[in-house]
């Protein structure tokens, strides 16, 4: 266990240090430096920034300088805004923390509820709304059912107020970002749950005239929620790519929103930073989960 | 004989030990008797069983046809429809400034003069966008372009999944483990952020002018590519290495080798059918998830170079005037719902039929 642990962090550290090793030589590869823009700047002052940001260093030395100041939570400033990147991050984060961990919640609840039912009503009416349902919203992409969630009950209906920073009605963006992973939790549950109906202890418990309700709750739901384990770190970096769309349609200004005006401004400097931002967010839960999923279920053998 | 015969059939009843021959056993066998030998049904190939076991899965087989009528109409609607997608509609050698926005069917102010005159002009089935162009033609190219992505990125998968598996399984060992840590490295890595962030630097480095046919796709698709060709091809390398370690171990393979069968010979002969399945089922839940990676860099405005459209920046530009005209976003939107749920059933419905593990 303790040796699989501590694989599982070296491999997570390797991983990290390559996406940053990705991310700064990507960026470095873009023709022209940050200081090339719009306005012509004198070559001393010039000269002077490129000092002040280590850009006249050459590039593995700007690279071990940059991953220092990462280490202490520099991630520079803004190439557009000129605003400190890691106080853009942890601002526009709190709200996309929100954000995501109520889709979060609100997936997992819902996810399991149906998956839950679709496996006890097996090949009955419920199933097959739920089956039906849950592979509709596995195909259809978050962007165009953000839109048509927007357009149907913020503008036609008008039962929920578009989001402002005065009035943050978090229902409809929690509803668009939960429903790709809800999708996911609920075949994936119905699949564990029915494998979990057939074993033999359930059977046991049924014999010896256990209450159906325990059964369900005691014997399978807690079975079959281990492969719903798994899925929590993909379902993390879904809800943050998620985000991205979500945010920009609702107008959140959460990070995801932050990341694509990055994009669109062509703002590398806080690209990296978002980008890195989330990757070491992601491979950190993927970390944890996976060391939680063995703790939980000593049957599974990782090599 | 007759006689022969009589006593034959009258022989007394043989004692339970006796040594005494049955001859009735001997007898030659009647046209009747032989029947009963033949053969009752042919005998059903793995392929053809599993076809059969497809059939009768109404679902996939839905699938089946909407994807082939999906894919039928991509090759014939550009031949039938005068319109083109980049091409602003033009009446009698006119452009016309008024078609722009039309709804499903509506014909512009030109367009219904012209008709008026005895001219032909041929439904905008489903309307005009916002630059005039016929929408249908539009979707049309859109779901050709998204499919021919999705088809491209799966076979980029396909390839490198299989070389870097089949090396990695049927070595073993070392080889197996050092390639394993790089896979589980890969794997770990944020596909979706490293996309953008490939996409970002590529279409400031990639000079694609240079290359006509690349030209007309753009630099996001080729970065698209190239990503599918760095990150993607993981899970089809775990497969396929999953599936040859398995396999290698099965009783046919070792008495293959035992009765002097080359290595060749049993890739060949033993443990290539017996995963080709699985991975083909895996390369073709690939197309969807191509397709929608490619509608999502669409979204933040690194999709396909306009003017050419594909099914994701269809609908993002769509969004624009949402409330006006709602169909724009909801024609695309369909097409990919149909595309991927067709995709996602029928790679079902294929690994029910196909996948021998799950037969019991």
């Amino acid at each position: 266990m303790g040796k699989y642990v501590v694989k599982r962090i070296f491999l997570a550290v390797v991983t990290m240090f390559i996406v940053c090793a990705i991310t700064f030589f990507a960026m470095n590869a873009i023709p022209g430096g940050p200081f090339d823009g719009e306005k012509a700047v004198s070559p001393e002052v010039k000269a002077a920034l490129e000092q002040r940001y280590n850009l006249d260093k050459p590039v593995p030395e700007q690279f071990v300088l940059y991953l220092k100041n990462i280490l202490h939570g520099d991630f520079g400033i803004s190439l557009k805004t000129g605003r400190d990147i890691k106080t853009t991050i942890f601002e526009s984060f709190s709200i996309s923390a929100k954000l995501g961990g109520m889709a979060v919640v609100v997936a997992l609840i819902l996810g399991l509820f149906f998956g839950s039912i679709a496996a006890l009503t097996r090949n009955k009416l419920p199933d097959r709304l739920i089956v039906f349902f849950s592979t509709l919203f596995a195909s259809l992409p978050s962007f165009v059912f953000a839109t048509l969630l927007l357009m149907v009950f913020c503008v036609q209906l008008g039962w929920v107020p578009v989001w402002s920073v005065d009035n943050q009605n978090y229902v409809l963006p929690v509803i668009a970002l939960a429903a790709y992973p809800m999708a996911y939790i609920t075949r994936l549950t119905k699949t564990s749950m029915l494998d979990a109906l057939g074993q033999d202890y359930v059977r046991t418990a049924r014999a010896k005239g256990v209450a159906q309700w325990k059964v369900i709750f005691k014997h399978t739901l807690r079975n079959a929620l281990i492969p719903v384990i798994t899925y929590v770190g993909p379902m993390t970096a879904s809800i943050l790519t998620g985000s991205l769309v979500v945010e920009k349609i609702f107008t959140i200004g959460g990070l995801g929103a932050k990341f694509v005006d990055g994009i669109t401004n062509r703002d590398y400097t806080l690209i990296m930073g978002t980008t890195i931002f989330l990757a070491v967010l992601m491979i950190s839960v993927n970390l944890i989960t996976d060391i939680v999923y063995k703790i939980v279920d000593p049957r599974i053998k990782l090599d | 004989m007759d006689n022969m015969n009589k006593d034959i059939n009258s022989m007394p009843k043989k004692s339970l030990f006796s040594m005494q021959i049955d001859l009735k056993k001997f007898e030659k066998a009647t046209d009747e008797e032989k029947k009963q030998q033949d053969v009752m049904s042919e005998s059903v190939s793995f392929f053809k069983d599993g076809m059969r076991k497809l059939s009768r899965n109404p679902l996939a087989m839905g699938s089946l046809v909407v994807l082939i009528l999906i894919i039928a109409a991509i090759f014939i609607v550009p031949h039938v429809v005068p319109y083109s997608y980049s091409q602003i509609i033009t009446v009698n050698g006119k452009r016309d400034k008024s078609a722009a926005n039309m709804a499903p069917f509506e014909y512009s102010d030109l367009e219904q003069e012209y008709m008026a005159e005895g001219g032909k002009v041929f439904p905008h089935i489903m309307g005009t966008d916002e630059m005039g162009r016929d929408y249908f033609v539009r979707v049309v190219y859109g779901t050709r372009v998204s499919l021919s992505v999705g088809f491209f990125a799966a076979m980029i998968v396909l390839i490198i999944g299989v070389l870097y598996g089949s090396i990695s399984g049927y070595f073993g060992g070392k080889v197996d483990l050092v390639m394993m840590r790089i896979v589980d490295i890969i794997y770990s890595l944020p596909d979706m952020l490293m996309v953008v962030l490939l996409s970002v630097v590529l279409r400031e480095i990639l000079n694609v002018d240079s290359i006509p046919m690349l030209q007309k796709i753009g630099t996001n698709m080729i970065s698209l590519f190239i990503v599918f060709g760095l990150l993607y091809w993981t899970g089809m390398a775990r497969l396929v290495r999953g599936q040859i370690l398995t396999i290698k171990q099965n009783e046919y393979v070792l008495a293959a080798k035992v009765s002097g069968a080359k290595s060749g010979r049993i890739i060949r002969k033993h443990i290539l059918p017996n995963c080709v399945s699985v991975i083909i089922i895996s390369a073709a839940l690939q197309i969807p998830s191509a397709i929608f990676t490619e509608s999502f860099l669409s979204f933040i405005g690194m999709g396909v170079q306009a003017p050419m459209p594909s099914l994701g920046s269809l609908a993002n530009a769509a969004r624009a005037g949402i409330s006006v005209y709602p169909y724009k976003l909801v024609f695309p939107a369909v097409m990919i719902c149909l595309i991927t749920l067709a995709f996602n059933l029928l790679g079902d419905g294929l690994r029910d039929a196909f996948d021998p593990k799950l037969r019991r």
